[in-house]
């Protein structure tokens, strides 16, 4: 007789040091992903860590009653060749000014509206620094290299810090950036029209896929008949949910703006598309959740003499329903970070401006991110990555909502 | 009783419109590619070497018509893909079989949710991070090698995106290899095999079908991806097989060609909606062969 338990112990410590080589691999494997998600969200989040705070930049301005408003940038160019009278030539007159936003004179304007007493006096007033200065602030800049190849000359580098020495900079909270709209200047740009506009979208792409969607949920597992349609239709929702993004855009260019004449660019033809994209997701998540409530509450309501439809209704339907909501909330959250379909109708316009209604020209969080990451300004990556924090906490919050409502909600049988 | 009738239609109706939706993608791209068709022969889209869509000014330019051959496209796209199911296969496996097979009930209760959370972050992000890190990373790092990286590189593209998928593949193959009876398991463990003996020659052959399953509908998402190209992978269409060049795939050419100015009826603005239905077609394709694949082995245990 052969003695197969020598022969299986013949190799047994090279079978085991397979077997931990085994595990092993499977442990790395799942720490670099992490490690990839870690180092990922932590570069974005350094990025985005310099948005947090803005430079200001003080000025000694006399405001006339006479002077227009339109000749604000000109009493800011006067208070900044004041506090350097040294400054002659054309060229480092004009870099003198850049230190300041453009915006500046708008600012200006604003603090007169909101303040007319500053009319008639000279005050000192905080205006925007340009981001080249807040960027040299923050030990952005290397100024080991030679001039040339940076973006603020040592002119400026001497200016910036003369008055830092004099007291005349500060950093603030940067509120701008959650309150403000798109601009060219990276100093100025904020994401509130952006966010509007994605509020805009999720509110249609809502209002359409979570009644739809869970009426077909409803239709799929209580009333269909078993035939060749509902297979179909089953088929089709699970190859819906596969379908490449970009192809709903395609969609939504071809019918709603080009047959239906939608609005282009507007949240409404966008919410539509999203809201074709959730579909599927809602569905298969709202089906879930009525498979989930057990055929006895259903049977018993139909012994009791109830139609099919106050059955499904009056007993399984609110059952189901935070299973439902919770699947609406992810699609939402799905939605909300859908980005290629929103470029093919249109919304990827330079909006200054909140939209006031969903048929306005819009912009969108992520299109805003995917904007800006395609601007050269250093100052626009840092943007860029603080729209994307903005963007996760928006999704996180949602996600743990879903997490929480069915923790909360659900019941088990 | 009528009220239950009227609840029922509208139900019904509400299921129809996902058919609507489908009937709707394949109207628009079927309508607007014939149109596209009619000015550029069927043989020369499909098989034509160059993609130049810049249609010119003036009739009687020269290079007027601009050259519509989708293989270019093709070439970057499976270049970028392959890339991405190269990173994301092992990853993606191995994790699935460490969470199933190996690791506590504790570990997995974390490590599971925080894997989604790369399947949750849009793609836009990534995008971000493989243009704005990753290929200066690889440039960065090749060049001290003395390689020539151009500054999008279809590897950064196809890491990210292999990276973006590994949910996807861990999670699908997770349901797979959990639905493998027990008594295979314990079969193979009864016999003095060691646990990674099982899984090697038990456990993945039964759950073979259901993983390439898997992998098939990684791939398609893979195919059908475009944030992430469209942010790192460049505009060059050409044929390669490089990963350190820049190619372009299939749906950065639909989001190039219908962003900015564009004139109805051109066969430019027109090529967009053929790749369209093209990029339709192959994810389909795949799609319903995976789906396939993945409820055959279903019902072969249940």
């Amino acid at each position: 007789m052969i003695d197969l338990t020598k022969k299986a112990g013949f190799n047994l410590s090279s079978r085991h040091r397979a077997e931990r080589r085994f595990q092993w691999a499977g442990r790395s494997a799942i720490l670099i992903a992490l490690l990839f998600l870690v180092i990922m969200i932590g570069t974005i989040a350094r990025d985005a860590s310099g948005v947090f705070r803005q430079t200001q930049i003080a000025v000694q301005v006399d405001l006339d009653a006479e002077t227009p408003s339109s000749s604000y940038g000109r009493i800011i160019k006067t208070a900044l060749r004041d506090m350097f009278p040294d400054v002659s030539t054309r060229r480092d007159k004009k870099r003198l000014y850049s230190l300041v936003s453009p915006e500046g004179s708008f600012e200006i304007a604003r603090m007169v509206v909101d303040n007319p007493a500053l009319i008639g006096g000279s005050h000192r007033l905080w205006l925007t620094a340009s981001d080249d200065l807040d960027l040299y602030l923050r030990g952005k800049v290397d100024t080991n290299l030679s001039e040339h190849q940076r973006r603020i000359s040592d002119a400026e580098i001497r200016w910036v810090d003369n008055l830092r020495a004099a007291g005349h900079l500060r950093r603030v909270i940067n509120w701008g950036f959650l309150t403000k709209g798109d601009s060219r200047e990276p100093e100025i740009a904020g994401i509130f029209s952006a966010l509007v506009g994605s509020a805009y979208s999720l509110a249609v792409c809502f209002a359409l896929s979570f009644p739809i969607g869970i009426g077909a949920a409803i239709y799929l597992e209580e009333f269909a008949p078993t035939n060749w349609v509902s297979d179909l239709i089953e088929v089709n929702i699970n190859n819906l949910a596969a379908v490449p993004s970009i192809v709903f855009g395609l969609l939504g260019l071809s019918i709603f703006l080009g047959y239906l004449g939608l609005p282009r660019s507007s949240p409404l033809v966008g919410g539509m598309v999203l809201a074709l994209m959730t579909l599927p997701t809602i569905i298969i998540a709202a089906r879930a959740a009525l498979r989930a409530v057990p055929p006895s509450f259903k049977e018993a309501a139909l012994a009791l003499g109830a139609s099919p439809v106050q059955a499904v209704f009056h007993h399984v339907f609110p059952v189901a329903m935070p299973g439902m909501l919770t699947g609406a909330i992810i699609g939402m959250a799905q939605a909300l970070g859908e980005t290629a379909p929103l470029l093919m109708i249109g919304m990827v316009a330079f909006i200054v401006d909140v939209p006031e209604s969903i048929l306005e020209p819009a912009t969108a969080l992520p299109v805003q991110i995917f904007l800006w990451a395609d601007s050269p300004e250093r100052a626009f990556t840092e943007k860029t990555a603080a729209a994307i924090v903005v963007l996760l906490i928006f999704l996180i919050a949602m996600n743990l909502i879903a997490i929480l409502l069915r923790r909360k909600l659900e019941t088990r049988f | 009783m009528w009220l239950d009738h009227v609840a029922v239609s509208l139900l019904g109706a509400a299921a129809g419109v996902a058919i609507l939706v489908t009937a709707g993608i394949v109207f628009s791209l079927v309508f607007e590619a014939i149109q596209f068709f009619g000015k550029v022969p069927l043989n020369e889209f499909l098989f034509g070497l160059e993609w130049k869509p810049q249609t010119a000014i003036r009739a009687d330019q020269i290079g007027s018509k601009g050259s519509f051959g989708v293989l270019p496209l093709i070439n970057g796209t499976l270049l970028i893909s392959a890339i991405a199911m190269i990173v994301a296969t092992p990853l993606g496996l191995a994790s699935a079989i460490y969470l199933s097979d190996y690791s506590s009930k504790r570990m997995r209760g974390w490590t599971k949710p925080a894997l989604e959370i790369l399947a949750g972050i849009p793609t836009v992000v990534y995008g971000f991070f493989a243009a704005l890190t990753l290929a200066p990373f690889i440039r960065v790092t090749g060049g001290q090698l003395g390689l020539e990286i151009a500054s999008e590189s279809a590897l950064a593209a196809g890491i990210v995106m292999g990276i973006m998928i590994v949910p996807l593949i861990s999670s699908l193959s997770d349901d797979v290899i959990h639905s493998v009876p027990h008594s295979l398991r314990d079969a193979s463990i009864g016999l003095g095999a060691t646990q990674y003996e099982t899984i090697r020659k038990v456990i993945l052959p039964a759950a073979m079908p259901g993983i390439s399953g898997s992998l098939l509908l990684a791939a398609s998402r893979a195919i059908g991806e475009t944030m992430i190209v469209l942010m790192a992978a460049g505009m060059a269409a050409k044929l390669t097989l490089n990963p350190l060049d820049a190619v372009t795939t299939i749906t950065v050419q639909i989001v190039a060609l219908l962003t900015g100015d564009q004139e109805f009826d051109s066969a430019k603005t027109l090529s967009a909606f053929a790749l369209g239905l093209f990029l339709f077609i192959i994810t389909l394709c795949i799609n319903v062969i995976a789906l396939n694949i993945v409820r055959k082995y279903q019902e072969q245990y249940d």
